[in-house]
């Protein structure tokens, strides 16, 4: 069953700068492989060389974090909205705490 | 209605007690005291209260016009950088009269000069785990304007220490992210992310770029829920993620969840002291290939292409920078297309890398590196450097 995952601004130069794609699975793991499968550039981004989601990697169904759900065995159905909302810090980058 | 306000009137504890408008402050608040959500109670909190902002950039810029404007009672801000042409295209408190002085006193200057009832407490440093906890203590809502990891963590643990409520604000091209981290009734944000990415991994808007308008945007909300904390109105942004896209125009809200887990403010903190945010953070790539020598200076690398040396050099960085300048010689393989290009480059010969600031280059360098390429190096400072030091006549962005 196809679902939308909306692709935030930093990773769209993995996914020929698409905003969002359609991807197939019934589980957020399902649709999460079968994007890597299909972009494989965004795995090293999304996951960890062990295959674990990154920790500065937040996925939402609609609007709740997975991790409060069911987290990769959350069940998706038609018309869900998947993101993926990644840690981001753009603006003053000279301004480091040290 | 009136149960938010005695929900929200809880967050901050402002004591109006002996707090007087002037004659001049009426005619000046007169929009905020005809409206029943302020009104003079409400002006009197505006201005016993104390917010401080980190950073005087594109997110300080507009929080601090605003918050300036609205008659908010004390006004910190800390900073330690100079203004600089390429801060004007969206660091609207600074004009370009302000170029090469201090943010701080540029600042101080406009916020003055737009309300001079507003006491101005400025701080010309970088916050650290040594200072932070003393600055923050003295004000009731503080509103990290900076925009970099190490920083995000620090406020946000001394923010959870001490109590404080950190208004959140986090831009990139042309998306946006706010929210209210308030421990003490929410999460923070430890909670959203334990961990910040590896360096080199997220880009920085140094080099992935910035919509002007959008940190105007960004950072009026945080002015807004700054000034909703104070008075105790409305629903803030705690427990919510509120996103925002320029560019389809569209705002989303997810929602935040405390996390019992959390190292800081969860069941069993971890955290209870500030800790060293660089190395929490991480050595970037390009520290990492400095240290390692796997880097060339400017100076170097004109002296191979003068002696014609065979080196192949390679410019990362997007085609339309590449327009604007590039060193002569170069081959353009934007980092993105790095990966299906890699076949193309003889391994056996020497590669030079840059970008704009180093930055991209070293991912470059540490991905061919990883794949085998031995003889492969990262110009140190990238195309700025080498303007700066080997050719000034070149157009710099």
């Amino acid at each position: 069953m196809p679902v939308k995952v909306m692709i935030p601004t930093p990773l769209r130069s993995y996914t020929d700068n698409k905003d969002s794609v359609e991807v197939e699975g019934w589980t957020i793991d399902e649709v999460l492989l079968n994007l890597v499968d299909k972009y494989p550039q965004l795995k090293r981004h999304l996951f960890t060389d062990d295959g674990r989601l990154r920790n500065f990697i937040n996925i939402y169904v609609n609007d709740e974090d997975v991790r409060y759900l069911d987290k990769g065995d959350t069940k998706v159905k038609e018309g869900d909205i998947i993101s993926i909302i990644p840690a981001i810090a753009g603006g003053k980058t000279k301004f480091k705490a040290r | 209605m009136v149960e938010e306000r005695i929900l929200n009137s809880s967050f901050l504890n402002l004591n109006t007690e002996g707090v007087e408008l002037t004659r001049e402050e009426f005619l000046r608040y007169g929009r905020h005291l005809i409206m029943p959500e302020v009104g003079l109670e409400g002006q009197k909190k505006l201005k016993s209260a104390s917010v401080l902002i980190i950073g005087a950039g594109g997110l300080g810029s507009p929080l601090a016009f605003y918050l300036t404007a609205a008659g908010v009672g004390r006004i910190g801000i800390v900073d330690f950088d100079v203004v600089d042409f390429s801060n004007l295209q969206r660091q609207i408190i600074h004009t370009t009269n302000d170029v090469g002085k201090s943010k701080l006193e540029s600042a101080r200057e406009k916020l003055s000069a737009l309300n001079p009832n507003v006491e101005i407490e400025t701080y010309e440093t970088r916050l650290t785990s040594e200072n932070a906890l003393e600055i923050i203590k003295d004000y009731d809502i503080i509103i990290d304007g900076t925009d970099n990891f190490p920083t995000r963590y620090l406020v946000n643990d001394a923010c959870v220490l001490l109590g404080k409520p950190n208004v959140y604000g986090s831009i990139f091209r042309f998306e946006g992210q706010a929210s209210v981290f308030y421990a003490k009734v929410g999460p923070c944000y430890r909670c959203l992310y334990q961990e910040p990415p590896p360096p080199g991994l997220v880009p920085s808007c140094a080099e992935g770029g910035v919509l002007g308008v959008l940190p105007g945007i960004i950072g009026t909300i945080q002015a807004l829920e700054a000034i909703k904390l104070i008075l105790g109105v409305g629903e803030p942004l705690i427990g919510k993620l509120l996103l925002f896209d320029a560019l389809k125009m569209r705002f989303r809200e997810l929602k935040l969840r405390k996390n019992p887990d959390c190292p800081i403010c969860g069941e069993n903190p971890t955290i209870k002291e500030l800790i060293d945010y660089e190395a929490f953070c991480g050595v970037t790539p390009e520290q990492a290939l400095h240290a390692t020598g796997f880097e060339i200076t400017p100076e170097e690398l004109k002296l191979k292409l003068e002696n014609g040396e065979d080196i192949i050099l390679i410019d990362v960085r997007e085609p339309h920078e590449w327009e604007i300048n590039r060193i002569h010689g170069s081959r353009l393989i934007p980092l993105s297309k790095l990966p299906e290009k890699v076949n193309e480059l003889d391994q056996t010969r020497e590669i030079i890398v840059y970008c704009k600031m180093g930055g991209r280059s070293a991912r470059a360098v540490q991905f061919l590196r990883e794949l085998g390429f031995t003889r492969v190096k990262n110009l140190a400072g990238g195309i700025d450097a080498w303007i700066e030091k080997i050719d000034p006549s070149m157009l710099k962005y």
